[in-house]
């Protein structure tokens, strides 16, 4: 977007103007992330910069809060169970979503719009009032403070991510494919297996990471259906937060910001792989 | 094959038989092709089953289930059924006769041997405050009672000589209640029944309502204001140098929330970045530090950052089809750039204005972590009341009530989001 040659003056400064002010907005989007980050290797229990760090003195930075994480019992143990808890809410999740998504890809399903209504509404419902209404049933059922509980609980709310992902993805997808699978002898299953499944495939994947990072940064479910035992990354950064709030957040911050540049990174390639796939310009 | 493919095809008349179009197997095509069509049409379903089954289970029954209980009153019909009976010849004015107290004794001695007074004794304290007191009381010396009751009642506590408890006993001693609706609508029971506005001083809810409805439509239109321009500017330029600017709106999107919340906290406080800033710039004193969090403030402050990517999002992906020729014809035809911008660009993009608003709204209309995390007194939302009932108070009937009203307004707003644009939510 060049100022056009006939722009006039006024048209010109705008240009500038404009360009300043998106400027500041990424700013704004970028700037609390950014700067959380150095304050994690502050030697001091602030938050704010000290002197020594602003004039990047070697001797204002640390990795103490670090080596605290790494020694905190209470932090390893959230480590460990938002990775349990995460990791199998999303294969269920997954493995529910894209059959499910199959089915709604197929052109003869029945009450199409309903179906589909039901299956996103845990993305729609105010995580409060799912937390709620779990917190009722589960307690009832004995599977409140359950590693079960709170699987179930993230599989349902990560499913419509995955239904979503992968009815996207079959969107492009040529059936004509299958049928030729099928009049060269293939059995369904293994039409599934080599044909279709390698082409959804990045839809899956992605659908299984939005899932996963449902999970992974769910914290409502987990105040109301987990026990002391299931507490989970965000439920310790919570109470963190909420009692005696020390730069060892801002630690687990950081390798969360790694973490996201990670999966952000993944999700990205996965998707230009899948429009390549599909035939589409990569964009 | 259609019938109307087979009808111009001689070859395929050794195929017919009464008219009627039959398969190899002599059953009418017909027949055959729905029986072939159901089959399909069973098969898809089968697909769909067991994530529908276990959503089900694991998420609608529950929220039903959560919802029922914002009507579901079956302490005093349980605990109280001979004093209900006895209540029928009550006429509502004044203090009942001696059967009504004899019944109240023999339902309360039982209670007491079964230990559901508590429940009994919570449940009445939400419509009157000191039928706790009363109940535990009297449940304790119920047993050592003779006839007369009236008196002895009269004697144990204050409130059986109060006609209000005995017209509360009457008016809830139904399986449903609406009073959980009532009170979560700021309203209460006057002495003849009616329902009326609660006193000013216990108005918590509407405001709350209110508040949370004020605070989202705020969220929603700065969203708008800072997503649209640089929505804006990454459709007009080159797509490498698009993507590489994605990347400032998908971080956030992808970082954790709770680790954005802290970030804003880090920034925001007394002792944080900002005011650290404004001080050594000599903006501010170091006394007069901005309170910019635990407060409506930083709710909104945070808020709008966490929320900003779901309007970008949405809006991008609509303006990226929007040919630059409608403008630049506009120009030509000497439109000045405002009334090109306005007239023409703008009309363009209102669908995707929808759907990031409608987005931003529902999400942020039942926001509960960072309001709770940042939002101090003056940034609560209604969310983080639903909790408090939730955890607190144990008022689980209030809870119920209150999320119901929430869950509804959002499902009004979500199907006014798919009216305007389809079922079709973009992700990443």
């Amino acid at each position: 977007m060049a100022v056009p040659s006939y722009a006039g003056r006024l048209e010109r400064t705008w240009y500038y103007v404009f360009r300043i002010l998106c400027g500041l907005i990424f700013f704004f989007l970028i700037a609390p992330i950014v700067i959380m980050v150095p304050l994690s290797f502050n030697v001091q229990p602030y938050f704010t910069y000290t002197t020594e760090m602003l004039t990047l003195n070697p001797e204002g930075y640390s990795l103490r809060w670090y080596q605290d994480l790494f020694s905190s019992s209470s932090w390893m143990n959230s480590i460990k169970n938002s990775l349990i808890i995460g990791v199998a809410s999303t294969i269920l999740a997954t493995t529910l979503g894209t059959l499910a998504a199959l089915g709604l890809s197929r052109s003869e399903m029945p009450a199409k719009g309903l179906i589909m209504g039901a299956l996103i509404s845990p993305m729609i419902v105010p995580l409060i009032i799912s937390a709620a209404g779990m917190f009722f049933f589960y307690s009832s059922v004995g599977l409140a403070g359950t590693y079960l509980g709170v699987i179930l609980a993230h599989a349902a709310l990560g499913t419509p991510f995955v239904v979503i992902t992968v009815t996207a993805t079959l969107v492009g997808f040529d059936n004509s494919l299958v049928r030729a699978s099928a009049s060269l002898g293939a059995n369904p299953a293994r039409t599934f297996f080599k044909i279709q499944m390698p082409l959804i495939l990045p839809g899956v994947i992605s659908g299984g990471l939005f899932a996963f990072i449902t999970s992974f940064d769910e914290i409502v479910i987990v105040l109301f259906v987990a026990g002391v035992d299931q507490r989970t990354i965000p439920r310790e950064m919570w109470s963190g937060i909420r009692e005696q709030i020390s730069p060892t957040i801002l630690a687990v911050a950081t390798i969360l910001v790694a973490f996201s540049i990670a999966l952000l990174t993944t999700v990205e390639l996965l998707r230009r792989r899948s429009e390549r796939l599909r035939g589409m310009s990569p964009g | 094959m259609t019938q109307g493919d087979a009808a111009t095809d001689p070859s395929m008349t050794d195929h017919m038989r009464d008219g009627q179009m039959v398969t190899a197997d002599g059953t009418p095509l017909k027949a055959s092709l729905k029986r072939a069509e159901r089959r399909r049409k069973i098969i898809a379903l089968l697909f769909v089953a067991p994530l529908l089954v276990f959503l089900m289970i694991s998420f609608i029954i529950p929220i039903g289930q959560m919802m029922f209980r914002s009507v579901d009153n079956p302490q005093i019909t349980s605990t109280l059924p001979r004093t209900l009976e006895a209540m029928e010849a009550w006429d509502g004015q004044g203090l009942p006769d001696e059967p009504v107290y004899a019944a109240l004794a023999a339902d309360l001695t039982i209670a007491q041997e079964n230990r559901t007074v508590g429940q009994l004794a919570v449940r009445l304290n939400y419509e009157i405050s000191a039928a706790r007191g009363a109940l535990t009381r009297t449940a304790r010396q119920v047993s050592n009672m003779e006839a007369p009751y009236k008196e002895k009642f009269l004697d144990a506590h204050r409130l059986w000589g109060n006609p209000e408890i005995f017209q509360i006993i009457k008016r809830e001693g139904r399986p449903l209640t609406a009073s959980y609706y009532v009170s979560a609508l700021d309203r209460t029971y006057d002495a003849d029944g009616n329902i009326v506005l609660q006193n000013e001083n216990r108005r918590i809810y509407v405001d709350l309502y209110i508040r949370t409805l004020l605070m989202s439509l705020g969220i929603t239109f700065l969203t708008l204001l800072l997503g649209f321009p640089i929505s804006f500017l990454m459709s007009s330029l080159p797509m490498r140098y698009a993507n590489l600017l994605m990347i400032f709106v998908l971080l956030p999107f992808w970082t954790s929330l709770l680790v954005r919340t802290t970030a804003w906290i880090v920034l925001l406080q007394q002792q944080g970045v900002i005011n650290e800033l404004l001080v050594w710039a000599g903006f501010i004193s170091s006394d007069n530090r901005l309170g910019m969090i635990h407060n409506m403030t930083g709710t909104i402050i945070a808020m709008t950052h966490i929320l900003l990517p779901f309007m970008v999002l949405p809006l991008y992906s609509v303006m990226k089809t929007i040919p630059p020729s409608y403008v630049r014809a506009a120009r030509s035809l000497g439109a000045n750039p405002w009334v090109a911008f306005w007239r023409v660009y703008v009309p363009q993009t209102l669908p995707g204005i929808g759907a990031g608003a409608v987005l931003v709204f529902i999400i942020s209309i039942g926001y509960y972590i960072t309001p709770a995390l940042v939002g101090g007194q003056s940034g609560q939302m209604i969310s983080n009341l639903i909790a408090y009932h939730m955890q607190t108070s144990l008022n689980w009937g209030l809870a119920a009530a209150l999320g119901t009203i929430l869950l509804v307004g959002v499902l009004v707003l979500y199907w006014v989001y798919n009216k305007l644009v389809g079922a079709d939510i973009k992700l990443g």
